[in-house]
């Protein structure tokens, strides 16, 4: 039972990478990123339920306090580029390349 | 009695080394410390109490280090086995605490009482609220807390012995950087683009980690690096879970050090940094992720060398090829340094492959010897400049020799260290890990590796001849001494010369150090 838990946190981190690939807005690329993070706590609680230890338990909840650390950073950082830009699509930010 | 009693009495407290821990508990302790200042100090008195704790903190916490190595056979594990206090760690750790020192240096500097930093984050460039706050004069004094929280985090990655701490470690070292990123007081465009896309490019590499971790969770029942070995030499079974995981991980680690294909982030980002930061993440951050790698590769996956060796081979070659070659095309100095990085990752990672002592110990001395000319040269960077800020484009360097003969003289010399000509620190490095390379079975790579430093050699070449051998424009950029940068200039320069004449009792300290190998 808990492999179905595996496959759907594999389909979350696919659909997550996937969106960081093809997605325009910083915000929604950074949102992508917080489901993969999230597919991967599904994963960490499966497999503890699989092996019979807490380990996998405790280590989601270590994950959540630092997604929620990177939200503070990355929302700060977005903000900044937004009041300069007025824009928050990554395809304007192009003054740096190749 | 109720469920919260129970549970209380079955966790023991855990034990904590506090002495072994102290260097990594001291920079965060000043971090902290910094943080108060910045909330309850008057803003006048803010910069000079700041720069005193970053430099108390780091010089206690190298202190600290070297003492905890010449006391007796530093072999443990601390923290309840997460953290490992063992020959190269400590190597490491010392290293990332004096290059550290020197990075503080460029980040403290005020020339004409103007820090290298904005003097408000948050203001939009080129607004009226930017300006109010300029002609205020107004010091960034929060970079030193973020600063020292990021070396904090430097100092756990290559220490930890598992996969959790070491996540943790890499977002405690990774988010101040991001942030440190978009303070540039100059090019605030160009700044705050760079912490966009390392913010992006960092948190998705990190979820790869942290996949990595999960499955490697999955195959193991557990995240302890030592634990996960054995796993492997049991040959439990569940392979596809194990390769999965091995390489996810190896992206977020890889991504961390910018190996080719993960190093798009390496030019964007050090061109937009502050030159001050980027001196810090070319050399700090790249002993922290080397070190890193080192220890996930020599003691979690050591058994599995067969299955991982083949995916390091290409991505080692990719690295030094394509870091060299491309970097002959730039046209901005800063940009030209991070390709060079790119490439020196590349050699870097031969000694990793080559798994045997030497390697090891020949990886240490090249992180020591190529973060000491790192800084040299970003340092060098921060004096050149124009009426905008620093002279990037290579172009105005031009006959910088002719009129500047003694820090042109400096910088020719950090370039030939990166070639690894012989006499300086680059060649005894990369006669290091090669030699390693080749007794470890790996010759076609050191035959590429030495193909690439030719190349690489090219562009290192024509800057020089820029220098000296073009004439200056009228309005050419002026050179801006100032005691910090300076300082870090001639201690970059020293220890290249110094690596590269007499190499001998560094290359014995390495040695000493890698003969410990990591504590599991």
């Amino acid at each position: 039972m808990t492999g179905h838990y595996l496959v759907l946190s594999a389909i979350l981190f696919t659909i997550g990478g996937v969106g960081v690939l093809i997605r325009r807005n910083a915000i929604v690329i950074f949102m992508c990123v917080e489901l993969m993070l999230n597919a991967t706590n599904l994963a960490f609680v499966s497999f503890s339920r699989m092996h019979g230890t807490l380990d996998g338990q405790i280590i989601a909840f270590f994950v959540m306090v630092v997604a929620a650390a990177e939200v503070v950073v990355g929302l700060a950082i977005i903000m900044a580029i937004f009041r300069s830009r007025k824009s928050s699509s990554v395809d304007d930010a192009n003054l740096l390349k190749y | 009695m109720t469920p919260g009693i129970i549970a209380a009495a079955d966790i023991p407290a855990p034990h904590l080394e506090y002495g072994r821990l102290a260097p990594i508990l001291i920079v965060l302790g000043a971090a902290s410390v910094g943080v108060l200042i910045e909330a309850f100090a008057p803003r006048e008195y803010r910069y000079w109490a700041q720069v005193q704790v970053a430099l108390l903190g780091l010089v206690g916490a190298f202190a600290w280090t070297i003492a905890l190595s010449m006391s007796g056979t530093p072999h443990h594990v601390a923290a309840m086995g997460a953290i490992g206090i063992d020959g190269p760690t400590l190597f490491i750790q010392g290293t990332i605490l004096v290059l550290a020192l020197l990075s503080l240096l460029l980040v403290a500097e005020r020339r004409h009482e103007a820090s290298p930093f904005t003097a408000q984050a948050s203001s939009v460039p080129g607004s009226a609220e930017e300006r109010e706050s300029l002609v205020a004069g107004i010091t960034q004094t929060e970079v030193f807390p973020l600063l020292l929280f990021a070396v904090g985090g430097m100092l756990i990655f290559p220490a930890a012995n598992d996969l959790l701490t070491m996540f943790v470690a890499l977002e405690v070292l990774s988010l101040p950087l991001y942030l440190l990123c978009g303070l540039a007081r100059r090019r605030r465009l160009l700044s705050q683009e760079a912490a966009v896309k390392y913010f992006l490019l960092g948190a998705f590499s990190s979820a790869f980690f942290l996949y990595g971790t999960a499955l490697l969770y999955g195959y193991a029942g557990s995240v302890r690096l030592s634990d996960i070995s054995a796993a492997i030499s049991k040959q439990a079974g569940g392979e596809p879970l194990l390769l999965a995981g091995v390489a996810l991980l190896s992206v977020g680690l890889l991504f961390k050090m910018g190996a080719v294909p993960f190093h798009v982030w390496k030019p964007d980002v050090y061109q937009g940094a502050p030159t001050a930061i980027t001196a810090l993440m070319a050399s700090c951050t790249l002993v922290s992720a080397v070190g890193g790698i080192l220890r996930v590769f020599y003691v979690g996956f050591e058994t599995l060398r067969w299955d991982w060796r083949p995916m390091m081979w290409a991505v080692a070659i990719l690295t030094m090829l394509v870091g060299a070659i491309v970097a002959i095309t730039q046209t901005d100095v800063k940009r030209m340094l991070a390709y060079s990085s790119v490439a020196h990752g590349g050699f870097l990672l031969t000694g990793v492959i080559a798994t045997n002592k030497a390697g090891l110990s020949g990886t240490l001395f090249y992180l020591a010897a190529y973060g000491f000319t790192t800084v040299g040269a970003f340092a060098v960077i921060t004096m050149v400049r124009d009426a905008g800020g620093e002279a990037g484009h290579l172009s105005r360097w031009a006959g910088l020799g002719k009129r500047e003969p003694l820090l042109a003289g400096t910088f020719a010399l950090f370039l030939l260290a990166f070639a690894g000509i012989p006499l300086t620190s680059g060649f005894t490095g990369k006669f290091a890990v090669f030699q390693a390379a080749v007794a470890g079975g790996a010759t076609p790579l050191v035959i590429v590796g030495v193909l690439s430093s030719a190349i690489a050699a090219f562009f290192y070449v024509r800057v020089i001849v820029l220098m000296f051998f073009s004439d200056p424009a009228a309005d050419g950029p002026a050179v801006v001494f100032s005691p910090t940068s300076t300082a870090a200039v001639a201690v970059g320069a020293l220890v290249t010369v110094v690596l590269g004449v007499i190499p001998g009792p560094a290359l014995h300290l390495a040695q000493s150090a890698a003969n410990q190998l990591f504590v599991r």
